[in-house]
């Protein structure tokens, strides 16, 4: 009950937020990197991509993209529709690959190494870089515990407490008060948002160190949007997430930093890479700027 | 309880004027064809079904003008067509189901399922003797033929919807060829390759391999189709697990596809029970029990029937009608337990 009571009292916060004037996200990021120094010491692992271009059969989607994860750090990736946000996030665990007649160039290194060198075992890769995709996509054969702990079986780990993991990453997760009783139940009767962070407890399971997020939100109500930000805030103290998002708010709420992506007709680009609220106060570039204050996009 | 007291209605359901329409236009038809076949040379069933959708047509295109002008007349003869094809359909299906039941059923005593025909001929008179081996008979078949197939089938439709490899074209290509062999030519091949060649002589063993023919293409086919509609959304959610292909297939594509996958054996195992002629040269006529699938002739339902009809007395015929009958039961009571396994959760 008195996380429901919480969950209110945040979520009025936010309205009066979203209320306010345009100018407010660059407030909105400020805030959130205040909230950031006082917090813990980063920890996990950064992730760096050197001049990555991705192709889907001819068609040039990305070029030239270098980014800098740093460990313990919130990364977004906003920009237009198409312009190879979800893209850029495929490579960086290898799920590119699985879409027929695709190619790549360029460099992802985790911990300094290039996670695209010849004989790296792959699964390997996938298991320190785990993914939350766009649409909630729980296992529909499995309970929700068996959910939670699918990785186990799925990567082939061995661990001495399941109870214990479950409870931890469900927590973890911010689920766990509302499925403990009902582990044995079928994940496809929850709602949207808790199937999301089922999803999202399920990716920590495995214990990544850097999680990648694919529009988390952008098919769940405001009340399980406000969840999973809450979740993001929570492991961005263990561990480095880059999330792709269209809503400018949620970038400017959850993130450290923000990258702008951008396609004028051919590939899309990295426009413009900063401190979040430097993108949405004073951003380099000029589309950038047309961007963040809703003047295209 | 709701304070105010609003009544539920339907505005969008047909009106009193509406239904009296149709009664009367289907009345109307009814009695124009009475009319006409007692008036002309046109007779019997055939006659009535067709005038009365003919004229049923006619009468109701011309409520229809009424209600919604000219471009109603389409719609209404494009309902009345597809309900034309259903009401055939549906009469095929019932006119054999009731053909099968009235006359199968004189023949049925408890002597018919729990004994066999060693001291019995087909031209008996009616109680004597049963057909028990041919139910086990055509059991151990099916049995043998799902164990071969089953697994040949799932596997094939997993190379194709999974791996994608190269010889996926040319596979697909074999199976579709595969599904358009004539029953009788996988009984001769496998009496040519196998029965010629070899040793072996016919057996259930055989004549199961020969069923596996018709059943592998029939199982792989819709497989794929059950396996194409798992979301590529789960098998991504197992790989971004650090999982390989392998575990992803076994652990979430095979369990999301499972009540499809079972779907996939029952129409393989409806292709089969009924197929008597790969079973004359691979496993023979037999009157008695045969527990050894890999030695000697069986009895199986199809040939009972088979040599009934060709007996020719009242009774022979009979009993072919009967063994139709409980061919059926059998097969039904497969589909019915294989259902109530495939829908059963894991776990409540």
């Amino acid at each position: 009950m008195n996380q429901e009571a919480q969950t209110t009292q945040n979520g009025t916060q936010m309205s009066e937020q979203q209320n306010t004037t345009p100018s407010s996200l660059s407030d909105v990021a400020a805030n959130r990197a205040e909230r950031k120094v006082a917090g813990t010491v980063p920890m996990g692992t950064g992730l760096e991509a050197r001049g990555v271009h991705a192709w889907f059969d001819k068609h040039h989607a990305l070029e030239d993209v270098s980014l800098d994860f740093s460990a313990g750090t919130v990364t977004a990736l906003i920009g237009p529709s198409g312009c190879g946000k979800s893209t850029f996030i495929r490579t960086l665990n290898r799920m590119h690959e699985f879409i027929p007649n695709t190619s790549m160039a360029g460099q992802v290194l985790l911990d300094g190494k290039d996670i695209y060198e010849a004989g790296i075992d792959v699964t390997k890769i996938r298991l320190q870089i785990g993914m939350v995709f766009q649409k909630p996509n729980p296992f529909p054969s499995m309970t929700i515990g068996e959910n939670v702990l699918s990785g186990l079986k799925l990567a082939q780990l061995k661990v001495s407490n399941h109870e214990e993991l479950l409870e931890e990453c469900l927590t973890r997760a911010g689920l766990w008060t509302e499925v403990k009783d009902r582990l044995d139940a079928h994940a496809g009767g929850l709602s949207g948002g808790q199937q999301q962070r089922l999803c999202i407890a399920r990716a920590l399971a495995v214990k990544p160190k850097v999680l990648l997020m694919d529009e988390p939100c952008s098919a769940l109500d405001p009340g399980s949007t406000l969840r999973i930000e809450e979740t993001i805030s929570q492991l961005s103290k263990t561990m480095t997430i880059v999330i792709v998002t269209h809503n400018m708010q949620q970038a400017a709420r959850v993130s450290d930093y923000t990258a702008f992506f951008l396609s004028d007709g051919g590939p899309g680009q990295m426009i413009e890479m900063g401190p979040t609220n430097e993108i949405f106060s004073r951003p380099r570039d000029q589309r950038t700027e047309n961007y963040v204050t809703g003047r295209f996009g | 309880m709701s304070t105010t007291s609003v009544k539920p209605i339907r505005p969008w359901a047909p009106s009193v004027t509406d239904r009296a329409m149709t009664a009367l236009s289907v009345f109307l038809a009814a009695l124009t064809s009475v009319v006409i076949v007692a008036t002309t040379p046109m007779k019997g069933k055939i006659a009535y079904f067709f005038l009365f959708f003919i004229a049923w047509f006619v009468i109701d295109s011309i409520f229809i003008v009424r209600k919604m002008g000219a471009k109603g007349i389409r719609d209404g003869l494009a309902a009345k067509v597809t309900l034309f094809g259903a009401v055939i359909v549906s009469m095929a299906v019932f006119s054999i189901l009731w053909a099968t039941i009235s006359r199968g059923v004189k023949g049925l005593n408890l002597a018919f399922v729990t004994e066999n025909m060693r001291n019995a001929s087909m031209f008996d008179p009616i109680g004597k003797g049963g057909i028990l081996h041919a139910i086990l008979g055509t059991l151990m078949l099916i049995a043998i033929a799902i164990i071969i197939s089953v697994p040949m089938g799932i596997l094939t439709a997993l190379y194709l919807t999974e791996i994608k490899g190269r010889a996926a074209g040319l596979i697909q290509f074999l199976v579709q060829a595969m599904s358009g062999v004539p029953s009788v030519v996988a009984g001769l091949f496998i009496y040519a390759a196998i029965i010629l060649n070899t040793p072996l002589r016919s057996s259930a063993f055989l004549g199961g391999l020969a069923l596996t023919i018709l059943m592998v293409p029939t199982v792989t086919r819709t497989a794929q189709e059950v396996l194409n509609l798992v979301p590529r959304d789960l098998r991504e959610a197992g790989l971004a697990m650090g999982a390989t292909q392998w575990k992803t297939v076994a652990l979430v594509v095979v369990p999301a596809a499972r009540s499809g996958l079972i779907t996939a054996t029952i129409l393989g195992v409806a292709r089969i029970a009924g197929e008597t002629a790969p079973l004359l040269f691979t496993v023979g006529v037999f009157d008695s029990y045969n527990f050894n699938p890999f030695k000697g002739d069986q009895g199986t339902i199809p040939t009972v029937v088979w040599r009934g009809l060709l007996g020719g007395t009242p009774e022979s015929v009979q009993r072919a009608w009967s063994a139709i009958l409980v061919l059926l039961v059998v097969v039904l009571t497969m589909f019915v337990l294989a259902r109530s396994l495939g829908s059963r959760q894991p776990k409540k």
